[in-house]
């Protein structure tokens, strides 16, 4: 079985959960035996774009050194296309970091010579997003023409049309992975061309991979997709390696309590700030901490500035790689309260790092994790009194440490593996 | 004649509202009072009162041959008083026709026997008089809460002056033994112990609309033929079992009321039971053998023991946070906070925070209103941080207060010539503490919920 894959970078150069997600799955196919060609959008930043480049796994900026997993890399290859496309990019930031690039754009001409020469294109990057999305299905064309595959597996709605272009010129089947939809990025006020190009994408396909049964509900309900059509293949989480930050020295007194992640509409940093004013009326021996960018930030600051709690609220920017991993070393409770969440992989690694978490109802993750406090994103009295007691009753956290990292050493990306191989070679049964 | 005992138990407990921890120290509301009453209300149309009245129709029906047992906790009494007093007259009705025995347990529905000896007897004695209160007669049959037992138990029991006790027929203790006889404590021999036949009860309670179990439909014909296939060294059968298995766990629509309506004529016809009190058969048989039962078991779950109770490091927190303060609750001298503390006792409370169901049990998940056990935790300690510092501030007062007192006494007999300035600083003290002792009052009976 060998799969051409449309992803997303792999961990450390990833702006959330979808690269996470891809390079578990990815790992976890190859050791259940699956082939996989791996295309990723890589933007050069002054070369000049428009190639594609054929990487060695050696190359592949990725924690490979642990040896479990060593042997099975050879059964990937990397393709990486010249884009710039990347997850969560909206039209609006597209078109403006497209803006900045204009004046570099031909500046420098790269004159190393890649084996994949042969896949060079010409041309600059698309002047919208959506004609990004476009041309890098036609680089997926061509590359479909040129490697032996058995089916086509894209992740998310900036790889459909490179799938389906796929599925166009080779014939294969194609499998769609919903990791979030438009209505959980924008909630009902959703970008039409999004939409279009998700629900595209999915009819298109022989088959829709869920991260969650609240994700398959929408893309069923909202996109009109044959249910029959869709299975729930609930994301894991990498094993714990040696966990370094697990007993981080705390400089900082009081108990400290974390919001981390994209601050944005779906990620509901506003019931979290609600919440902190709650407890701290109560409770002044706790700081809070909200970890991450995005286009909700200055908002969120000047709530802060305005509820007077700004002494015990803080903001860190945006967090990667290992400073993620000190973060948690330095909570006593991680909340998700997002809006809208298809999986959520960040309470995973929140209780892999022994932190206890308060998850919201509209969470795919609140599916399958037992030893985790869930309360309704918008009702912040039971988010703050969930707080209040993680800090205050003693017993908890224990319990937490006992069970919580137990269980989520449990939630394997090999077990997601083992059914995305049964839904490939399911589909590429019903074809043939 | 082999003997066999009815015995249903019937419990619902005050359920705490969502009490946040914004509310500490602002309100000592604890209890749902709506959803008691409604909860209340509503077994009592779908169980109770149909189930009583069947119970009294087979009674009118088969004289003196058909009898049954009874052990109803305090506080489903008071509710029964509050929200569904029509309830206490149809038990009333029962008691009347001498058919029916009610047994003694503790007026809370507490685990106090596994924590202080001085407040279980307390409790087992209130229960006891309001028993007699109600259906005027006094219990001579021991139930302890959830049928936990032990030797310590049992000794416990003996010395309050009961002479027979019920619990659970556990495999884990009987071993070879038969639960179909009559044993007694190992610790102390004179305290007869009648068992839990837990097949044939469970086959009621648990498992009689079971479509998916073996023996589904169950009839009364063939559980006749059942208990007359029991071996012939028989003596007694106990069917246990919550009296909410009727109408409640199993409803009205399994054909359940059915089924006991016609349990009894079906076993006074056609087998050599007879139906007793458990009175009646703890006089009418002997003894077989000792059991020794060094560590508490229970009528609950596979296991039988205390863990849905007891043991996580939630149950065990909030527990021995609880008792902790029994010194101090007592030394409050005041009947609301005494009363609210025992309230705060209720098992139901640690049953809620049990992290065993997620893996098994049906059964907790049906009665319990928390969607997790750490939800259930952070309520209860909630109400419990209130209540402590409700605690903490009125025996600083009750502490002060006593302290106080003699001092003034010395004052007093040692300078006569200050008496006037004295008196007057006394009057003042006293009018202070007696507001302040009549607001806490006042805030106390609000919390309880009547």
């Amino acid at each position: 079985m060998r799969v051409l894959m449309f992803g997303w970078e792999f961990p450390p150069h990833i702006s959330g959960g979808l690269g996470t997600a891809c390079y578990g799955l990815t790992k976890a196919l190859n050791k259940s035996g699956v082939e996989i060609i791996f295309v990723v959008p890589k933007a050069y930043g002054d070369e000049n774009p428009g190639r594609i480049k054929l990487v060695n796994a050696s190359d592949i900026e990725v924690n490979i050194a642990d040896e479990i997993y060593k042997e099975h890399w050879d059964k990937t290859s990397f393709l990486e296309i010249d884009s710039t496309l990347m997850p969560y990019t909206s039209e609006e930031e597209y078109f403006e970091m497209i803006e900045k690039q204009e004046e570099t754009k031909y500046s420098t001409i790269d004159k190393k010579d890649f084996k994949s020469q042969k896949f060079t294109f010409s041309g600059g990057y698309g002047k919208t997003l959506i004609d990004e999305v476009k041309r890098y299905a036609l680089i997926a064309a061509s590359i479909a023409n040129q490697h032996e595959f058995d089916i086509i597996h894209s992740h998310d709605w900036l790889t459909y049309y490179a799938g389906i272009e796929a599925k166009r010129v080779s014939g294969k089947p194609l499998v769609v992975h919903m990791h979030a939809t438009e209505f959980d990025r924008s909630g009902e006020n959703i970008n039409q061309n999004v939409y279009n190009i998700e629900r595209t994408g999915m009819h298109a396909a022989d088959k829709v991979i869920a991260v969650s049964n609240l994700t398959r509900n929408t893309v069923i309900n909202r996109y009109g997709v044959d249910p029959e059509k869709v299975t729930t293949v609930h994301n894991g989480v990498e094993p714990n390696e040696d966990n370094l930050y697990a007993d981080t020295e705390k400089n900082i007194k009081e108990k400290v309590v974390t919001f981390l992640g994209r601050i944005t509409y779906q990620k509901g940093p506003e019931y979290f700030i609600e919440a902190a004013y709650k407890v701290l009326q109560r409770d002044s021996n706790v700081r809070f901490v909200m970890a991450g960018s995005g286009d909700l930030l200055n908002k969120m600051i000047r709530r802060v500035a305005r509820l007077g709690i700004a002494d015990k609220f803080h903001f860190t920017g945006f967090l990667r790689g290992d400073d993620v991993d000190k973060m948690f070393g330095l909570s006593d409770v991680y909340v998700m309260p997002s809006v809208s969440e298809p999986f959520g992989i960040s309470p995973l690694e929140a209780m892999r790092s022994n932190v206890p978490v308060i998850i919201s109802k509209q969470s795919g993750v609140a599916e399958i994790l037992k030893h985790a406090i869930k309360v309704d994103f918008w009702d912040i009295d039971a988010m703050a009194d969930a707080i209040y007691g993680l800090l205050h009753y003693s017993s908890l956290p224990g319990m937490f440490k006992t069970y919580g990292k137990e269980e989520v050493d449990n939630i394997k990306w090999d077990n997601a593996g083992l059914k995305v191989k049964e839904i490939y070679e399911e589909t590429a049964k019903s074809r043939n | 004649m082999k003997h066999i005992c009815l015995y249903f138990h019937v419990h619902q407990p005050y359920r705490l509202r969502t009490y946040r921890f914004f509310d500490i120290g602002n309100s000592h509301e604890y209890f749902d009072d709506y959803a008691n009453s409604f909860i209340m209300q509503q077994i009592a149309e779908k169980c109770y009162l149909p189930a009583n009245k069947i119970l009294l129709e087979n009674i009118k029906k088969h004289g003196n041959k058909f009898k049954v047992n009874f052990s109803i906790s305090g506080i489903a009494l008071e509710q029964f008083e509050l929200y569904a007093p029509e309830v206490i007259e149809s038990f009333k009705k029962l008691a009347n026709t001498g058919a029916v025995e009610f047994l003694a347990e503790t007026y809370y529905h507490s685990l106090s026997s596994l924590k202080s000896k001085s407040e279980f007897k307390k409790q087992v004695k209130m229960h006891s008089e309001k028993i007699e209160k109600l259906f005027g007669q006094k219990p001579k049959v021991f139930r302890n809460t959830e049928l936990i037992y032990s030797d310590d138990i049992g000794n416990m029991v003996f010395d309050m002056g009961y002479k027979t006790m019920i619990t659970e027929g556990a495999k884990h203790v009987l071993g070879w033994k038969s639960p179909n006889l009559m044993y007694c404590s190992a610790a102390n021999p004179k305290l007869k112990l009648l068992l839990k036949n837990f097949q044939l009860s469970d086959d009621i309670a648990f498992r009689f609309s079971e479509k998916r179990w073996s023996e589904w439909p169950l009839t009364t014909e063939k559980y006749t033929k059942w208990l007359n296939a029991l071996s012939p060294k028989t003596e007694v059968v106990n069917l246990f079992m919550d009296y909410e298995t009727f109408g409640e766990h199993q409803w009205a629509e399994t054909g359940i009321f059915d089924f006991l309506n016609a349990l009894p004529g079906s076993i006074i016809k056609s087998s050599d039971y007879s139906f007793s009190t458990l009175s009646e058969v703890s006089n009418s048989l002997q003894t077989v053998s000792p059991l020794h039962i060094p560590y508490p078991i229970s009528w609950a779950d596979e296991e039988r023991d205390l863990t849905a109770w007891l043991g996580n490091e939630l149950q065990d927190e909030a527990f021995n946070k609880l008792y902790s303060i029994e010194d101090k609750v007592k030394k409050c001298n005041d009947e609301e906070i005494i009363k609210m503390w025992r309230y705060l006792q209720t098992s139901d409370n640690f049953y809620y925070m049990c992290t065993k169901w997620f893996s098994d049990g049906e059964v907790h998940k049906y009665f319990n209103p928390y969607n997790s056990p750490y939800e259930a935790f952070i309520n209860y300690m909630n109400v419990l941080s209130d209540f402590i510092i409700l605690v903490d501030e009125k025996y600083k007062i009750n502490e002060n207060q006593s302290k106080k007192a003699p001092g003034l006494k010395e004052e007093k007999s040692a300078s006569v010539k200050a008496k006037k300035t004295v008196t007057k600083k006394t009057t003042a003290k006293k009018t202070t503490t007696k507001k302040a002792t009549s607001k806490k009052a006042k805030t106390k009976k609000a919390s309880v919920k009547k």
